[in-house]
């Protein structure tokens, strides 16, 4: 405890020196821009933006990067509660009550309920980082290859299992990133493998250009032809502060939406999307009256914000402590804390203390940034959103183009960002989810290499994953969950994922 | 029937067919010492099999017909714009192919009048190089005009 408190205050000496300052700042003010932004998530805003962390030491660029992500997050909360259009898909669920509350003429509650859950949220779930991540990375050290295959295999088979919708499409999504990940020079053997004689596919593909292509392009093609987004709800200054009627029903469902959106955060999957999605649903199970939700219902806001917000920094707890991304979002993380020179796993918190928990305290500061600089400044956001959409989508066309094309210099990653564009705009019409193709180009390379280890341990004996206790552990949990997504196949029945999922599209159509 | 399932199943499948086909070319290796070939062939059968489980269970799916595309012409032609971005950038340099990319987007597809499309296409064009490539140092292609 002491010693963490120690580390902290290590972390707040880098945190708050005027730079990194500096650099959390613009992070969250970038990241709330991306996030009011109908279109561009946290995915595809932190992968534009990478390059323009190139000039800046690691701490910055993460630290920086980081307050994008949240940023992000919270932005999207802004164009869902006053044009009930989620800036990013875990805001879904804010929509309902949020834009409901917005047409009584209680907007500026609503975004003051979401930045005060967002605020609650991201700090305690920070607090529980903090005390999570060093004991697990410490568990991480006796991990050998038999024990990443199985966990990297798990983490898959949980996205599957806890994204929306079938298992078997997201299965088949996942197996889809993975053979993308196998493109490039094979690491144990030097073949090329796929590349064509495409000397710049050797390195393999990019996360960048993938995670820009599937979230980014393809969202502009499938919205740019579509009618302009409805008119905004202009809240005023002086009607920001909630009565205290909507503080007392809010505070509880700040309460449970950080709890479990922590704990959802670190499972592997969606995580800020399905929190949000889950938190609503117990608020509404719990509430008194449950009638009001859908009518402007204050713990529909703020459940889910809470949870969003929780899950964004749960997901970052087996991203540094292990080095294995729990979801897209970390994927990309994760890849650009390598371009810094910066692997994050059981020695980064060792080997880079500064960097880890500078990291840490830069998030409890970015959180308080949003906090204190949201509220006044909603109406600068808000007029973000009045410029029409056919001048907005070239802006972020070329923004794209520019960012994909930075990481590398390279024309290949921006004909790559092409083509995963228009698959990711057919995936979309016919339903597929595309984040187990983000995290399966991710993963391959990493699958593959502790596959081979294990076998070069064991002499080619594949017993090697049985007779390890924890390979052998989360193997049998990933097969539970294979036997889990059948059941309601036997059984004929709708699961929570199914119900999910059309509770999703219910509210898309609505 | 067909499904939006069965359509995307068939897809993958063929996906798998081809990835199957062209892993010839390498070596497999043994079942205890895998070669380049086997992650790949595996995963190839992952998708054979996941994509026939898909048209053989996706019935209850949504009909292809109900999928709307009313937004294709304009897809089509960011994605045409896109194209062009990606053979003109180090031909032509990132100025020059932006204000064209821009200029016909704005002005051809859109319809805005010249002045904004020219104000504008200039604007971002130029902007977002100085300051990526000359604030931020993120070297951007100049063409052969070194413009």
């Amino acid at each position: 405890m002491l010693e963490t408190l120690a580390n902290l205050g290590l972390g707040f000496s880098v945190a708050l020196s005027p730079p990194v300052l500096l650099y959390a700042f613009i992070g969250t003010v970038v990241g709330t821009l991306v996030g009011v932004l109908p279109g561009v998530g946290p995915l595809a805003g932190i992968s534009l933006l990478l390059p323009a962390t190139y000039g800046l030491d690691a701490t910055r660029a993460i630290v920086m990067l980081a307050g994008i992500y949240y940023g992000a997050m919270y932005g999207g909360s802004t164009t869902s509660i006053l044009m009930r259009i989620p800036g990013e898909a875990a805001s879904v669920m804010t929509c309902i009550d949020g834009y409901a509350m917005a047409r009584k003429g209680r907007a500026g509650a609503a975004l003051a309920i979401a930045a005060v859950g967002s605020y609650v949220a991201g700090t305690a779930s920070i607090v529980a980082l903090m005390f999570l991540a060093p004991p697990l990375a410490g568990l991480a050290l006796r991990f050998g290859p038999p024990e990443y295959f199985a966990l990297l295999l798990l983490g898959l088979l949980v996205l599957a299992y806890m994204s929306g919708g079938s298992m078997l499409r997201a299965l088949a999504m996942a197996a889809l990133g993975l053979l993308f990940g196998m493109v490039g020079i094979d690491q144990m053997s030097g073949y090329f493998r796929f590349a064509y004689g495409v000397v710049e596919l050797g390195d393999g593909i990019g996360i960048v250009p993938v995670a820009v292509g599937l979230f980014g392009l393809a969202e502009i093609l499938a919205t740019a032809g579509q009618p302009t987004p409805p008119a905004v709800i202009k809240p005023r200054l002086r009607e920001l502060l909630p009565s205290r009627r909507e503080w007392g029903e809010s505070a509880a469902p700040i309460g449970r939406g950080t709890v479990l959106g922590f704990l959802i955060g670190v499972i592997p999957g969606s995580a800020h999307i399905i929190s949000s999605f889950v938190s609503y649903a117990i608020e509404r199970k719990l509430s008194k009256r449950p009638e009001e939700f859908g009518k402007g219902a204050v713990a529909g806001v703020a459940g889910p914000e809470s949870a969003n917000n929780s899950a964004t920094s749960g997901a970052f707890v087996p991203m540094l402590a292990l080095g294995v991304p729990s979801g897209p979002i970390p994927a990309v993380m994760l890849a650009a804390m390598m371009v810094h020179g910066v692997s994050p796993g059981p020695f980064l918190i060792k080997q880079q203390p500064e960097l880890f928990w500078g990291f840490i305290a830069s998030m409890y500061v970015g959180n308080l940034v949003l906090l204190i600089l949201n509220l006044p400044l909603v109406g600068l956001f808000v007029n973000l959103l009045r410029v029409p959409y056919p001048i907005l989508y070239p802006s972020i066309l070329v923004f794209s183009v520019l960012g994909v094309y930075a990481v590398n210099g390279s024309v290949v990653d921006v004909w790559i960002m092409l083509l995963m564009g228009a698959l990711g705009y057919v995936l979309r019409k016919l339903d597929f989810e595309t984040a187990p193709i983000v995290l399966g180009v991710v993963l391959a390379p990493m699958i593959e290499m502790a596959l081979r280890q294990s076998l070069a341990m064991s002499d080619g004996r594949y017993a090697i994953f049985v007779t390890r206790p924890i390979a052998a552990t989360l193997l049998a949990v990933g097969a539970v969950l294979l036997l889990l997504s059948l059941k309601p196949l036997v059984m004929h029945t709708l699961d929570w994922r199914a119900r999910l999922a059309l509770a999703a599209k219910r509210e898309e159509h609505s | 029937m067909l499904t939006t399932d069965r359509v995307g199943g068939v897809a993958l499948a063929l996906i798998g067919l081809f990835v199957l086909f062209e892993s010839r070319k390498l070596p497999l290796g043994t079942l205890q010492n895998p070669g380049p070939a086997a992650m790949p062939v595996v995963l190839a059968v992952l998708l054979l099999g996941f994509g026939a489980a898909l048209v053989a269970l996706g019935a209850g799916a949504a009909r292809l017909a109900a999928v709307g595309w009313s937004e294709w012409r304009h897809a089509v032609a960011i994605f045409g714009v896109c194209a062009f971005a990606a053979l003109a950038l180090e031909r032509l340099g990132y100025r020059v192919t932006m204000v064209a990319a821009l200029a016909f987007l704005v002005g051809g597809v859109e319809r805005r009048g010249v002045v904004f499309t020219l104000v504008f296409a200039l604007a971002l064009a130029l902007g977002t190089f100085f300051v990526f490539d000359t604030v931020l140092r993120v070297p951007l292609p100049r063409g052969p005009l070194r413009f």
